[in-house]
């Protein structure tokens, strides 16, 4: 037999294919078994990172579940796509109530399924940014506090993308919303520096808090089923870029994912009981100018001329996470 | 369509007082959004299915030696051929298919 040589590409990705490793390391969505909770033929744009991180999120959940799965959808763009009445793409018992308040109805159903005696009914409630850090941030707070039996995710794309990409409070500073224009002296978000809800669950002392990214989709099912393997309120932040309202390729959704963590910018952790207990390390530190070239929200920094100071306070913050949460490799 | 290991959510097993549910599994078929449309090339696949971790329409469909697509929920975003650590998608203008 000839000898044909194979060359593999560095795309970026450490995502080992299925097919070359044991059935039981296998990812949930290699079985043919699964779920499929969040079936194809909804109306997500194309390259939603959203899309792809729910589904991953949620069939995780299923399986570490045995299938026994309740969702709560705040309103956003994950809820519009996935559900215009009378047409569903979830495959699972799902309800959407209003904007701010998924975290109170999943409190309701955890209350109510203890109360009917199925404990082995397990309840997740998600949302966007939107929907997680400014509106429903005082039911989810609540819910924190009383320690739910409840999974909460939240998809960050970092805006009200489906109302027309409006900035939120997890807009990162500098970004171009339609409410933050880039004009005048100080262009794009120049309120804040986005709240930092991860480090707010876990100053609750919940017993499990995580952030994932849609490029390392692995790390995404193993954290959601370790959270499952909890009781009492979790949170799990999932950073699930948008195509339209960053303004980047539909095809470098998981290339901006990816670039997200390895810069800093989003630090990929997870914490029990308010302790950081695991990072995802990066080998390599990317400067965030190439994080935040591909955006057209970022394009004004390297206008003319060159807005240095705002991407040196985006590398500061990028910086300061690396320190806080010790995200170098130091055997490198 | 790919096959389901469970069958779709049955309908009829919600009473009809109950409230109103949103039964009808989407029927949606966006492969028309697609401008450009990705083709696998079947000589470099090899099967190590990160096209199908990846894509967020589950539009990758295994075949015995390769993966294709599958162009009826394809909307032609372009992650397989990003990711593909082959290069062996290349997305080619839908016009010229």
């Amino acid at each position: 037999m000839a000898f044909q040589p194979v060359k593999f590409y560095q795309t970026g990705t450490f995502t080992v294919g299925n097919r070359l490793l044991a059935p039981e390391e296998r990812s949930v969505q290699a079985d043919m078994a699964r779920i499929n909770s969040l079936n194809s033929g909804h109306r997500a744009c194309q390259g939603c990172g959203e899309a792809l991180g729910a589904r991953y999120a949620i069939d995780a959940a299923m399986r570490s579940t045995g299938n026994r799965l309740i969702a709560a959808n705040a309103t956003g763009c994950l809820e519009v796509f996935s559900t215009p009445y009378p047409e569903t793409s979830w495959q699972i018992p799902w309800i959407h109530s209003v904007f701010g308040n998924a975290a109170a109805v999943a409190t309701g159903i955890a209350a109510a399924l203890k109360v009917k005696g199925h404990a082995e009914v397990r309840v997740v409630a998600q949302g966007g940014d939107g929907g997680t850090t400014d509106i429903g941030f005082g039911c989810l707070s609540g819910m924190f506090e009383r320690n739910d039996d409840v999974l909460y995710i939240c998809y960050d794309n970092e805006a009200y993308m489906n109302t027309g990409v409006q900035r939120s409070s997890a807009t990162p500073p500098g970004a171009r919303t339609a409410t933050t224009m880039a004009v005048g002296p100080q262009p794009g978000n120049c309120f804040g520096q986005g709240k930092d809800l991860p480090r707010i669950a876990m100053a609750h002392g919940i017993p499990y808090v995580a952030t994932a990214t849609v490029a390392d989709l692995r790390d995404l099912e193993y954290k959601v089923a370790r959270a499952m393997s909890f009781h009492g309120a979790r949170y799990l932040h999932i950073l699930v870029p948008c195509p339209v309202g960053w303004g980047h390729g539909s095809h470098e959704t998981i290339r901006i994912a990816r670039l997200a963590r390895e810069t800093g910018l989003f630090p990929v952790f997870e914490a029990e009981d308010g302790e950081v207990t695991g990072v995802s390390k990066i080998r390599k530190p990317v400067p965030v100018e190439e994080y935040l070239r591909p955006q057209k929200r970022f394009a004004h920094l390297f206008g003319r001329p060159p807005r240095i100071d705002i991407i040196a306070g985006l590398q500061e913050i990028a910086d300061r996470n690396i320190r806080r949460y010790g995200l170098l490799d130091s055997t490198d | 369509m790919k096959p389901q290991a469970r069958p779709m959510f049955d309908a009829r097993s919600v009473p009809g007082d109950l409230c109103p549910i949103a039964t009808v599994p989407n029927p949606m078929r966006p492969g028309d959004w697609r401008s450009m449309r990705p083709v696998v090339d079947r000589q470099k696949c090899v099967k190590c299915a990160v096209c199908w971790l990846y894509c967020p329409v589950q539009c990758i469909v295994e075949k015995p030696a390769w993966f294709d697509i599958g162009y009826a929920t394809c909307k032609g975003c372009g992650i397989c051929a990003q990711e593909c650590p082959q290069r062996a998608i290349s997305m080619i203008p839908e016009a010229a298919a």
